[in-house]
C-alpha cells in the first residue's frame, strides 16, 4: 500500500488560556486514504478543532504539537504561512456548518465561486461565468445563471451549502474537509446534499474527511469511523461494524439514537466513565 | 439604490435634511449667478444697511451685499466638507479594517496612535495643527482631516473585529485568498454603511469645526467669504447689526443640522436589521 493521504500522528491541540496551555485534542492519531473517513462525536470533544488543524486555520493563540502531521507529503507544521495559503483550497478544502454564516453577504454568489475559479486558473471574465455555471449545473443547481447574480440571502439553506460545494470544488482539491455540513439543514435537503457529497468523492478522486454527530448517517455513508471523546479518539472502526462497538461510549451513543422501530420508555442517559478521557 | 432613496424620503427629518443638502449644492453650483452683487465688492456708502429689498440680508461694514457673500460661502464650506471627508474615509477606513484584522501588535500600534489623536479636542487639535502650518483655508482643511480620522479608524476596527472570525472570512482564507483580497474585497464592503453614516454625521462637526476656525482667524483668510470668518467680522456691530451674525450663524445652524438629519437617516435606510 502506498503512503497515505494524510497522515496524523499523535496531534495535540491546546488553548493558551489565563492558567496556561487548555488541553483540546488529546493526541489523535489517524490515517487517511481514498476513502471517506467520518470523524464522531458528542459536542466539545474536538472534532471541528481536528478539522481545523489540518488547514491551520485556528486563532492563533491555538498551540498545535504532533509527532508528525503530513499530508501528500507534505509537513503541515512545518509548512510556511506561504505554502498553507498555497495548500488551501487548491489540494485541501473544507466546507463549513452553515451556509448562512459561510457566505459573504454582500457578494454574490458567482462572485464568491469566480474568485476561486480565477484562482485556479487565471480566465477571461467571460471564460470565468462560465465556469462558474459549469460549477453550478454541476451541484444541480437548476438556472445556474439567475442563481449566479444572486446575493446568500436569496438562497435557500440547501441551495447554499451546494453553492459552497461548488466553490470548494472550483480548485479541484484532493482532501475534503466536511465539518457537518448538514447540521444546518432540513432533514428533506440532507440526502440531496450527500447524495451530491458521494457522487463527486466518486468522480473527483476526492478523500473525504466527514465531521458529523449523526451516528444514522455515518453508518451507511462512510467507509471508517473515528469516535472522540474529550478531545481522544476513543474507537476507530470500519463504518458497517458500527453496531459491533465494543468501547462503552461508543455502545451508549449508538444505544442513545432514537429509532422507530422499536418503543422505549425513556432515552438511557449517558453514564459517563472518567477513565474514557484518561485512556 | 432606489429602495434607499426611498426609506430615506419616507422619514420626513431626514428628508428634510437632504432638502437642505440638496439646496446647498444648487447655490453652490449657481451662486455666480444667483447672487446680486460680487462678494467682494465694497461700497461704502452702503455699509451697515438692514435687510430690505435691495440687499435681503443687509449689508456688512464694508457695504457688501451679506446674502451674495453667504452665497459664496456655500462653495468654501462644501469645499471643506468634500476634501475632509475624501480624505478621512478612505484613510480611518484602512486605518481601521487593518488594526482589526490583524489584530495583535498591529493593532497595538495603530489604535494606540488613534488614541493619542483622540484624547485632544479635535478643534483644539485643529488649531495646534494650523498654528504650526500657519493660517489658510488648505491648512484648516489638512488639520480638520486629520483630528477626524480616528473616530472612523475605531469604527472600522470593531466591525473588522466582529467579521474576521465569521466563517466567511475563513472560507475566503481557506480558498487561499490574500489577506490584501480579504481585507478590501470581504471586509472593506462590509463595513462601509456603517462608515458612511458616520461620515455624514461628522460632516455635520466638520462644517463646526471649519467656521470654528474661520471665526478665530485661522481658516479661510479675509476677504474670502467664509462664514465662521463673516460672523467673526460681524461680532464688533452685532448689537446694531444683528443680520452680520444672524445670517451666517443660521446658514451654518442649518447645514450642520441638515447633515446630522441626513445621517440618522441613513442610518435607518442602511441597516437592515430596522427594517420596520
Amino acid at each position: 500500500m502506498s503512503a497515505p493521504l494524510l497522515q496524523v500522528d499523535q496531534l495535540n491541540v491546546a488553548y493558551r488560556g489565563a492558567d496556561g496551555l487548555v488541553p483540546v485534542v488529546k493526541g489523535v492519531s489517524f490515517t487517511l486514504g481514498r476513502e471517506k473517513l467520518a470523524v464522531v462525536g458528542e459536542s466539545g470533544s474536538g472534532k471541528t478543532t481536528v478539522g481545523r488543524a489540518l488547514l491551520r486555520l485556528l486563532p492563533h493563540h491555538a498551540h498545535i504539537t504532533a509527532q508528525s502531521l503530513h499530508f501528500d507529503g507534505i509537513d503541515l507544521l512545518a509548512a510556511s504561512a506561504q505554502q498553507m495559503s498555497q495548500l488551501r483550497g487548491r489540494r485541501l478544502s473544507m466546507i463549513m456548518q452553515d451556509p448562512k454564516y459561510s457566505l459573504n453577504p454582500v457578494m454574490s454568489v458567482g462572485a464568491q465561486i469566480g474568485e476561486a475559479v480565477q484562482r485556479a486558473d487565471a480566465l477571461s471574465r467571460t471564460a470565468c461565468q462560465e465556469r462558474v455555471e459549469q460549477l453550478l449545473a454541476r451541484v444541480h443547481i437548476r438556472e445556474p445563471q439567475r442563481v449566479a447574480r444572486q446575493y446568500p440571502h436569496q438562497l435557500s439553506g440547501g441551495m447554499g451549502q451546494r453553492v459552497m460545494i461548488a466553490m470548494m470544488l472550483a480548485q479541484k482539491p484532493r482532501l475534503l474537509i466536511a465539518d457537518e455540513p448538514t447540521s444546518a439543514l432540513d432533514v428533506s435537503v440532507r440526502q440531496e446534499v450527500l447524495d451530491l457529497l458521494d457522487e463527486l468523492v466518486a468522480e473527483q478522486d476526492l478523500s473525504l474527511l466527514f465531521i458529523t454527530h449523526d451516528l444514522n448517517l455515518v453508518g451507511h455513508f462512510c467507509d471508517r469511523v473515528l469516535v472522540m471523546y474529550a478531545g481522544r479518539v476513543v474507537e476507530s472502526l470500519a463504518a458497517n461494524q458500527l453496531q459491533q462497538a465494543r468501547h462503552p461510549y461508543t455502545q451508549a451513543l449508538l444505544s442513545a439514537v432514537p429509532s422507530l422501530k422499536h418503543r422505549r420508555a425513556s432515552l438511557p442517559v449517558l453514564q459517563r466513565d472518567p477513565a474514557w478521557s484518561a485512556a | 439604490m432606489s429602495q434607499v432613496l426611498n426609506k430615506l424620503l419616507r422619514n420626513r427629518l431626514t428628508a428634510v435634511g437632504l432638502a437642505i443638502i440638496g439646496l446647498l449644492v444648487a447655490l453652490a453650483l449657481l451662486a455666480p449667478w444667483l447672487a446680486s452683487a460680487d462678494p467682494l465688492r465694497q461700497d461704502l456708502s452702503q455699509a451697515l444697511l438692514p435687510p430690505g429689498a435691495h440687499h435681503w440680508f443687509g449689508t456688512d461694514e464694508f457695504g457688501r451685499d451679506v446674502l451674495s457673500r453667504l452665497l459664496h460661502g456655500t462653495r468654501i464650506t462644501l469645499f471643506i466638507v468634500v476634501l475632509v471627508t475624501v480624505v478621512v474615509g478612505p484613510l480611518g477606513l484602512t486605518v481601521g479594517v487593518v488594526a482589526g484584522y490583524f489584530g495583535g501588535r498591529v493593532d497595538a500600534v495603530l489604535m494606540r496612535l488613534t488614541d493619542m489623536v483622540l484624547s485632544f479636542p479635535s478643534l483644539i487639535l485643529a488649531l495646534a495643527f494650523v498654528a504650526a502650518m500657519g493660517p489658510g483655508l488648505d491648512h484648516a482643511v489638512l488639520a480638520i482631516a486629520l483630528t477626524s480620522w480616528p473616530a472612523i479608524a475605531r469604527l472600522a476596527r470593531a466591525e473588522a473585529l466582529t467579521l474576521r472570525q465569521s466563517d466567511f472570512i475563513v472560507v475566503a482564507q481557506l480558498q487561499g485568498a490574500s489577506n490584501a483580497r480579504v481585507l478590501f474585497k470581504h471586509l472593506v464592503p462590509l463595513c462601509l454603511p456603517s462608515v458612511l453614516v458616520r461620515l455624514t454625521m461628522n460632516m455635520a462637526s466638520v462644517v463646526l469645526t471649519a467656521a470654528g476656525l474661520g471665526f478665530l482667524g485661522l481658516g479661510a483668510q479675509p476677504p474670502l467669504p467664509e462664514w465662521g470668518a463673516m460672523i467673526s467680522e460681524g461680532r464688533r456691530y452685532m448689537l446694531d447689526s444683528w443680520w452680520l451674525v444672524a445670517a451666517p450663524g443660521g446658514a451654518i445652524l442649518a447645514v450642520s443640522m441638515a447633515f446630522n438629519l441626513l445621517g440618522d437617516g441613513l442610518n435607518d435606510a442602511l441597516d437592515p436589521r430596522q427594517t420596520s
